[in-house]
């Protein structure tokens, strides 16, 4: 999977706009057959980002390559060897399944001889046989997503970039278009994809996480999460998370809080043994407190952790 | 070229598949044609007019039997001095013949015998036309009496044989009706190739067709030559209806009148794409298309209003509208049978326009497309 040749290298790649820094100083470098994840606000930088790799937007300063071709020297080289869906599923509404297929086949410049072959691909990938002429509109936004990604890879790119590509996608097909990239990634080919979901997150072979514009974290799941070392995340039942929380943050050994589902997790400043005392003051504020249990970092209190520190 | 076959197969489909484009496209223009065509006519017949005679002579009642039968005029009834204000503020008649007492006998005694006529002017307009066709009548009228009057004169010295060419009968309609087609033919043919590009902006599809080796130029050879063929179709439609419905002549080639009609589609064609360069929603991009093709090409073309009759300065500016070259090319085919020969700087204008129009918009649109 990991062949250590990078595909995509991105140099102090900087891309302003006027005054705004939308991307700062990034640097990075993807492997083939790599999943790599962009985690990012709205507005981090990720898109934009996305842009340049792409040959759409020319950065300010700094380089990148895709595929071993310069983005800034050859962006018509550099979409050539690239696949591109965003969260918009963009395929032509009233045309039918089997017409946008043959579109985006005719703008990659495929061979009629290729185009029987990829097109019984992408209907098969999507689960649409038999329904080459229905209508685009008319299908489940699962199934449109699945149809975007196999337009978006006619032409057997061999990088995929991904721009947030499972909104409004319900769980099962999600998980369903997961299945998709990590057949793709074990096929050889590279995927950076950009979410705001978690557990999509978990798939991805490698994080970077962005904050206004610059890298703030890079690693592997569990990478990230030993940037809690040192440090111990507790999980606390009880009633009333947000009363929960007020009355932690006043405790001097915790960090700082967020809500978990029903339950809180308080970050605390050395080990796990002031779990007495947390539970104390909880039950002097009147709450009446479950289970406090030591939990392994989700990549969603990574998350919230490094978005922190970098605000502050 | 492969690709940009592609994007116009597929642009055929969309246009094809939405019957609101389509509609557009195809049933508004005639729709248009019968509007205008019925609406815009400066004619004037049946006149209503009243009469206050007051002579009551066989000269008099020959002289409202003259307005009569000139089929201008129809007589509503006889109007007494009093009941003609009431009459004309109700706007029952829209003219008033006086006839005064004495008039017999002033015509046989060889003395001016004035008659009064009367004109409803609150359109003026219309009062413009009525007071000639009083004028013309009156004159043949007198030129009568005069020959009773003083049969060795003779006939006057002068006498003016008018002949219109091209339009003897000056029925309006044909002088309308090319304008009418270059005015339909420009809203749609801008509307719609505005619409259909901004449509891909705001869906996202266009970002999405970036995103392939597609170059702008392929893009938008492929996107322009279905709604151009769509605008031919739809502008012949409008020909053949104007001939079928208003008995339009077609006295010119119907090969230069396609070459005529695609130089100026063409720029229409780049003049939506431009407006699509600037807009970034179909709103918007509905609001300026209509506001640049409509306005110049109903006010500013020689369509209703004579270039000749505006002040300088507005005159300078109709030299950027398309429509004004469009108009003279095609009177000239339709009405006059002229070719090229004759006015081959109007197709060297449009082609001039189509190239700075197109030329604009794939500037614009590059610096957009990477």
């Amino acid at each position: 999977m990991n062949t250590g040749a990078d595909t995509i290298t991105v140099d102090r790649l900087t891309r302003r706009f006027g005054d705004f820094v939308a991307v700062d100083d990034l640097s990075f470098g993807v492997h083939q057959g790599e999943i790599f994840g962009f985690l990012g606000a709205n507005g981090a930088g990720k898109s934009t980002t996305i842009r340049m790799l792409c040959g759409l937007l020319l950065p300010t300063s700094g380089t990148a390559t895709v595929g071993g071709v310069d983005v800034r020297r050859d962006p018509e080289g550099v979409k050539r060897r690239i696949g591109y869906m965003s969260q918009k599923f963009s395929l032509y509404e009233q045309l039918t399944v089997d017409e946008n297929i043959r579109f985006f086949a005719g703008i990659y410049g495929l061979s009629r001889a290729k185009f029987e072959e990829r097109h019984r691909f992408v209907i098969e990938m999507a689960g649409l046989e038999g329904r080459g002429r229905s209508l685009t509109r008319d299908l489940p936004g699962g199934v449109r997503q699945r149809l975007a990604l196999g337009c978006a890879i006619l032409h057997e790119p061999p990088i995929v970039f991904l721009d947030e590509p499972t909104g409004g996608v319900d769980p099962l097909s999600r998980r369903r278009f997961w299945r998709l990239i990590d057949t793709l990634s074990a096929q050889g080919v590279t995927v950076l994809v950009t979410t705001h979901y978690m557990d999509e997150a978990e798939h991805c072979h490698r994080i970077a996480i962005m904050h206004a514009g610059r890298l703030a974290a890079l690693g592997t799941t569990s990478e990230l999460k030993g940037l809690f070392r040192g440090r111990s995340i507790v999980e606390i039942d009880t009633g009333n998370p947000v009363m929960a929380m007020r009355v932690l943050q006043d405790a001097p050994a915790v960090e700082k809080t967020s809500v978990f589902g029903t339950a809180v997790h308080a970050v605390l400043r050395h080990g796990d043994d002031d779990l007495a005392e947390l539970r104390q003051r909880l039950t002097a504020a009147g709450l009446t407190v479950g289970a406090i249990a030591p939990v392994e970092p989700s990549l969603e209190d990574v998350f919230l952790d490094v978005m922190d520190r970098r605000a502050s | 070229m492969r690709k940009a076959l592609a994007v116009g197969r597929k642009e055929f489909r969309q246009i094809a598949r939405d019957g609101r484009t389509l509609s557009v496209l195809l049933v508004v223009p005639v729709l248009f044609l019968l509007l205008f065509g019925y609406a815009l006519n400066w004619d004037i017949h049946h006149v209503k007019m009243a009469v206050n005679d007051q002579d009551r002579s066989p000269e008099s009642r020959a002289l409202v039997q003259a307005f009569v039968r000139s089929t201008y005029f129809d007589l509503v009834g006889e109007v007494s001095d009093r009941g003609i204000g009431a009459l004309m503020d109700a706007g029952t008649v829209r003219a008033v013949l006086v006839i005064p007492d004495g008039t017999a006998r002033r015509l046989h005694g060889g003395e001016p015998a004035p008659i009064q006529v009367l004109i409803d002017g609150d359109d003026a307009n219309t009062a413009t036309t009525v007071q000639g066709y009083v004028q013309s009548l009156l004159e043949t009228q007198s030129a009568k009496y005069r020959l009773q009057a003083y049969p060795r004169a003779g006939r006057p010295p002068v006498r003016v044989e008018p002949r219109v060419w091209y339009n003897p009968e000056l029925r309006s309609v044909l002088f309308l009706v090319p304008g009418l087609i270059a005015y339909i033919a420009m809203l749609t043919a801008v509307i719609s190739t505005a619409l259909s590009v901004v449509r891909e902006k705001e869906r996202g599809t266009m970002e999405q067709v970036r995103m392939a080796p597609l170059g702008a130029l392929s893009y938008v050879t492929g996107k322009s030559i279905p709604y151009l063929i769509v605008s031919l179709v739809s502008s012949f439609g409008i020909v053949v209806a104007a001939m079928w419905l208003f008995d339009l002549p077609m006295r010119g080639s119907w090969l230069v009148l396609l070459l005529t009609l695609t130089l100026f589609l063409l720029g229409a064609l780049g003049l939506g794409l431009f407006v699509s360069t600037i807009s970034d929603s179909q709103q918007v991009a509905f609001q300026i298309a209509a506001l640049a093709s409509f306005m110049p090409t109903l006010l500013l073309s020689g369509f209703i209003f004579p270039i000749a009759s505006m002040p300088v300065w507005l005159q300078a500016t109709t030299y950027l509208v398309p429509a004004r070259y469009f108009l003279v090319a095609l009177r000239g085919i339709v009405l006059k049978g002229t070719g090229p020969a004759v006015f081959w700087p109007d197709l060297l204008a449009l082609a001039l326009f189509a190239t700075a129009v197109i030329g604009l918009a794939a500037v614009r649109l590059r610096r957009e497309w990477a």
